[in-house]
């Protein structure tokens, strides 16, 4: 990686997280479960570097292994994470 | 490809939507949905740049991991979200290390081949990160499903060895820059941040819980951010912060809300010098009340505050609690509930619990909202807390808790303690406000006292 294409990773990662505190800065605490359990499930982006991972051709090489754990570990944080963010959301009723 | 790119760029968007949207109650559920579908679009995005030989084994991956997290997704229960949330945290810190495990063994082979710098130390970050966030949550989800006892466990020396074990992390990463990361180096990272995720939450007590957890989910952004830099990746580093700042402001405000720096909780060990200081204190004397009484306190109230805590999570009281709330509206009895920040074991589990019992979420008030309405209020019921609304952190400068925002439950005509026993609170503490002549104790499991209760007032 050059030094330029670092840089440009430097940008996005300071607004990023910038915005970030922005906007969850004004979740009202009712939702901070969900947030949290929500943004867990984000987090599980990681999923990305995991199916490249897996690209790797050949069973043999260690690389497809650790790959494939990743794929399975991030698909769990992912889905589950949605899944009972959802579910939990689903109940947040006004009468 | 530039389509992938593009695609890369929408899915960021959409994960800041999504957030965004969770900023009012009404949207967030389809904010949710926003941001599941930027994760499709990053996936769909990924596999178009997947060999198609690889596509089999990949999907069965897929398979394995949806089936396991939809299966615990649906089966949990609300009372257990928070160890729910820090074991699939645990695991994307997992997934982080074996990425970049996986990379740097492409990328050498097993062999002495130049990376560059900055791959190096992404790849070192996303290792330390990640594995102290899979080990540090697995060690936050045994405390809090009590395999392992959420007492603070500590021991001598243990911050020496914390220290001489980062050192060691800190020097091998700089010999691995200065020479070349191999095998052996990228081992010894990986065993000495697995051990400081253990040795770091193994001294942090189960009501310290929520600060923990946020600060896990803050990792878990962070080592997904670092793992962006190891593949040059900008959805991966987007998400990544999102994720990552949404920790660390979950962590102030949980902080803020115990009075204590995050230094201090993290030092862990609290509640358990104090003990023997507080125990030459005046004795309190409480009075008992019993169901019947209650039930009469209830029926001559005009205004009732509920102050539910981590106890009646355990007791899984929330249903009997909206029982007796609708019994309450019905006598138009103005009714709400007082949430505490640090109130349950991560931020805002009790307003889950409550919603699960189908409590409507504009009667469940925050702290400073609802504290200057105890003093008109005609009964207080506390369920299950018991630091939160101790006087002492305002009266006693001598207390631990001295000068965390507390509710001010002791304000209010009569005060109900719903407790099993006389035990204290995380903090060690005696509760000032058992003995003041206010309050009156109902000893007794939580679900089944109330459900006596409800019981008793619908005969009144």
């Amino acid at each position: 990686m050059n030094i330029e294409s670092l840089i440009i990773l430097l940008y996005v990662l300071v607004l990023a997280s910038y915005l970030g505190f922005e906007l969850i800065a004004k979740v009202p605490p009712t939702l901070h479960t969900p947030l949290m359990s929500g943004s867990n499930a984000i987090s599980g982006i990681t999923i990305v570097g995991a199916l490249l991972a897996c690209n790797e051709q050949g069973y043999t090489t260690l690389s497809k292994w650790l790959g494939m754990l990743a794929l399975v570990l991030a698909v769990i944080n992912v889905v589950g994470g949605y899944a009972v963010t959802d579910r939990m959301l689903k109940m947040f009723k006004k009468k | 490809m530039i389509l992938i790119q593009v695609l890369y760029l929408i899915a960021s968007v959409l994960f800041i939507i999504g957030i965004k949207m969770m900023n009012k109650t009404k949207e967030a559920r389809s904010g949710n949905l926003v941001s599941s579908v930027g994760m499709l679009i990053a996936i769909i995005a990924t596999l178009m740049q997947i060999n198609i030989v690889s596509i089999l084994e990949i999907f069965v991956c897929i398979a394995i991991g949806s089936a396991i997290g939809l299966y615990y997704a649906y089966k949990v229960e609300m009372t257990k979200i928070p160890e729910m949330v820090s074991l699939f945290n645990g695991f994307g810190g997992m997934a982080s290390v074996a990425v970049a495990v996986s990379d740097f063994w492409l990328k050498t082979n097993g062999t002495m081949v130049q990376m560059g710098i900055i791959i190096t130390i992404s790849i070192i970050l996303s290792v330390f990160i990640g594995a102290i966030t899979f080990t540090g949550s697995m060690v936050a989800f045994l405390k809090l499903n009590g395999k392992i006892t959420g007492n603070p466990i500590t021991f001598k020396g243990q911050h020496l060895i914390n220290l001489i074990l980062l050192l060691v992390f800190i020097s091998a990463s700089i010999f691995a820059l200065v020479n070349q990361l191999d095998t052996s180096i990228i081992i010894i990272l990986t065993v000495i941040s697995l051990l400081l995720g253990v040795l770091t939450v193994l001294p942090i007590g189960g009501a310290d819980m929520p600060v923990v957890i946020s600060l896990l989910n803050s990792y878990s952004g962070m080592a997904a951010c670092a793992t962006g830099f190891i593949l040059n990746n900008n959805v991966l580093i987007v998400a990544g912060s999102l994720v990552g700042a949404s920790g660390i402001i979950l962590t102030q405000i949980m902080c803020k809300a115990m009075n204590r720096s995050l230094i201090n909780v993290l030092l862990g060990g609290f509640g358990q010098t104090i003990t023997k200081l507080e125990a030459d204190g005046p004795e309190i004397i409480v009075k008992e009340v019993g169901v019947e009484e209650a039930a009469m306190l209830f029926d001559g109230a005009s205004s009732v505050i509920v102050v539910p805590g981590y106890g009646m999570a355990v007791a899984q009281a929330q249903h009997v609690i909206r029982e007796l709330y609708e019994l309450c509206e019905k006598r138009n009895i103005d009714f709400k509930f007082a949430i505490h920040p640090v109130a349950g074991r991560m931020p805002g589990h009790m307003n889950v619990l409550l919603a699960e019992a189908n409590i409507s979420y504009d009667k469940l008030v925050e702290m400073d909202q609802i504290n200057d309405e105890f003093s008109n209020t005609d009964l207080v019921l506390v369920v299950g807390a018991n630091d939160v609304v101790n006087p002492a952190a305002h009266t006693n400068p001598k207390s631990p808790i001295y000068g965390m925002p507390i509710l001010n439950a002791s304000k209010a005509r009569t005060v109900i303690v719903s407790k099993r026993s006389m035990g204290k609170g995380y903090a060690g503490v005696e509760n000032e406000l058992f003995g003041y002549p206010n309050c009156l104790m109902l000893f007794g499991d939580a679900k089944q006292t109330i459900a006596k209760l409800v019981m008793e007032l619908k005969e009144l």
